[in-house]
């Protein structure tokens, strides 16, 4: 047996690193956030429809957030994912290599454009445009934010989907040009039905991202506190009033806790939204036999 | 006939679908680009804030994010590494580097601003080290810990195994293939990894909102227990809390057009590696 060098006895603490940041992460979360529930009351802290924290009483309903989330992120879904999916499509199946190779480095770059100058683009030409096109008393609004966040979300939808498109084999698109099916025909229904677990998982991630984009939802979704009346109503999701409020309130009071509860709900709302992805991902893989 | 009308009709909407990202992107860039090289000049590079930032530069806050990245950099990538060489050499299938991956996996999509959250909970609050570099940069290092981890997973596998099997034939111990083979052949990969994290850290807002930036400070950092400028939070900040709005937008275009530009080297430099290395890979 040859001796083993030294740092090979250490390599392990580093391999489980990862698994300790993440229970870390989630242990502080939610002890920080459980406190809020010795002075308040869950219930209302789910169902409630008002969040003044700052007022005496506090009250901490996180309904309007947890709603304005959920509609900024719908939006954002409803845009990003034809879009996503005919870039997926277009780089994938349609596109010569020249092109292929002048899009996919495009699409790489917008996805690596800090959420704060999304922002920023957001409130410069964004909110205004939305706001003339569409005669709304403010531009920026819960629309905005989702319309910002389709194109954050866009880059992840777009490659992996594109990924799971060309790993279809060809030997399918083959047999079904054979049996004299067109080439839309053979991708409508060759294709994407036999990617549809690889793009289950891109939406998967794409909506994650939206869910937790701050910056760019802080900025431009217009920040009002009440419950949203609708889609084109500025609102402030859970992740923008945590950023907004977490600098303003004491360490340790009810506030701070609340706004560790808020991050709880968000951790559950993803958490619960990829149970749900992965298991329509296996069941579409099943399907594919 | 009718069924090849369809079809082009229906290739052509998908093109135009797919172009729209380019069409936003080019807007996006060039809006931003147009009004940011305006007031991007020596001076503004090089100087502190002045007046209440509305004249002057913004050099603290180029400073405070190179600070920053330094930080997160130093944290992750040795412990990126090493955590990567071990889950993809040094651990068999089982279920125990299953659950390891999947942590990994978990914690990279984990939102920003909850690592926020954490930063300030345990590095600001319970370590005492206040909002500073050091909270701030512990913070974006454990949010692009799972990217580096991820990227030294990926390289390494991509080396074929018939590499070790030559390296363990003329007598090398496992520890001498990983660091003389494995590790030289999958390097390519590791650095693309590497230097796409740094541009993340660099424009990443929420994790350093309340673990280490500042909007304005009049002097540099003197250690890394203070608090910082830094050129997303300075976005931010003359956006929603500037009271001059006409003299602060146009140096909230320069900081984004030097914040893009930053990212974007970042994102290329990283691109060109792997073609390089792919056109260079012989197996």
């Amino acid at each position: 047996m040859k001796k083993r060098a030294v740092i090979e006895y250490f390599l392990p603490i580093f391999g489980y690193i990862a698994v300790v940041a993440l229970f870390a992460i989630v242990i502080t979360i939610f002890t920080e956030g459980v406190t809020t529930f010795k002075s308040y009351s869950l219930w209302k802290f789910l169902t409630g429809t008002a969040w003044r924290p700052t007022e005496e009483p506090a009250k901490l309903g996180s309904l309007p957030l947890l709603v304005s989330t959920c509609i900024v992120s719908i939006v954002a879904m409803i845009i990003a994912i034809p879009l996503g999916l005919a870039t997926a499509i277009y780089i994938g199946k349609l596109a010569n290599d020249k092109v292929k190779d002048i899009l996919k480095p495009i699409v790489e770059l917008l996805a690596s454009i800090p959420s704060v100058v999304y922002g920023f683009f957001g409130i410069v030409f964004i909110a205004p445009l939305v706001q003339k096109v569409l005669h709304l008393p403010i531009g920026q609004t819960g629309f905005t934010a989702g319309l910002i966040l389709a194109f954050m979300s866009l880059p992840t939808i777009a490659s992996i989907s594109e990924d799971a498109i060309t790993a279809v084999p060809a030997s399918f698109e083959w047999a079904s040009f054979a049996l004299g099916a067109s080439k839309l025909e053979t991708l409508i229904h060759i294709v994407i039905p036999a990617a549809t677990p690889g793009i289950i998982t891109a939406v998967s991630l794409g909506f994650g991202r939206a869910i937790g984009e701050t910056m760019a939802v802080l900025m431009v979704g217009g920040g009002a506190l009440g419950m949203p009346h609708s889609i084109f109503s500025p609102m402030r999701p859970i992740t923008a009033t945590i950023a907004a409020e977490m600098g303003e309130t004491p360490v340790g009071g009810l506030h701070y806790h609340a706004l560790f509860a808020l991050a709880c709900e968000l951790l559950l709302l993803v958490t619960i939204f990829n149970v749900v992805a992965e298991y329509f991902h296996q069941k579409f893989t099943r399907m594919r036999g | 006939m009718e069924k090849t009308k369809k079809q082009e009709i229906i290739f052509a909407v998908i093109k135009i679908l797919a172009y729209l990202s380019v069409v936003f992107l080019a807007t996006l860039l060039g809006y931003i680009f147009f009004r940011g090289f305006k007031v991007i000049n020596i001076r503004f590079l090089t100087d502190v804030p002045r007046n209440g930032i509305t004249e002057g530069g913004i050099f603290p806050a180029i400073l405070g994010t190179f600070y920053l990245v330094l930080v997160s950099f130093i944290f992750a990538v040795p412990i990126g590494i090493l955590a990567g060489v071990y889950i993809a050499e040094y651990t068999e299938e089982n279920r125990f580097t299953q659950f390891i991956r999947v942590s990994v996996n978990i914690l990279s999509g984990v939102p920003s601003i909850v690592f926020g959250l954490f930063g300030l909970a345990i590095f600001v609050n319970k370590m005492h080290f206040g909002v500073s570099i050091l909270s701030g940069g512990l913070t974006l290092g454990i949010l692009i810990l799972p990217t580096v981890i991820q990227a030294t997973i990926e390289a390494l596998r991509s080396v074929p195994y018939s590499f070790r099997e030559a390296s363990f034939g003329i007598g090398a111990t496992k520890w001498q293939t990983v660091k003389n083979i494995v590790l030289p052949t999958g390097i390519s990969g590791i650095l693309t990894g590497i230097i796409l994290s740094i541009g993340r850290a660099a424009g990443e807002t929420a994790p350093i909102l309340f673990t280490a930036a500042t909007f304005y400070t009049g002097r540099l950092p003197k250690s890394i227990f203070d608090e910082v400028m830094a050129l997303p939070y300075l976005i931010y900040g003359l956006m929603t809390t500037g009271t001059f709005p006409d003299k602060q937008i146009p140096i909230a275009y320069g900081a984004s057009t030097i914040l893009l530009l930053l990212v974007f080297t970042m994102s290329i430099i990283a691109i060109i590696i792997r073609l390089k290395s792919r056109r260079n890979r012989k197996w």
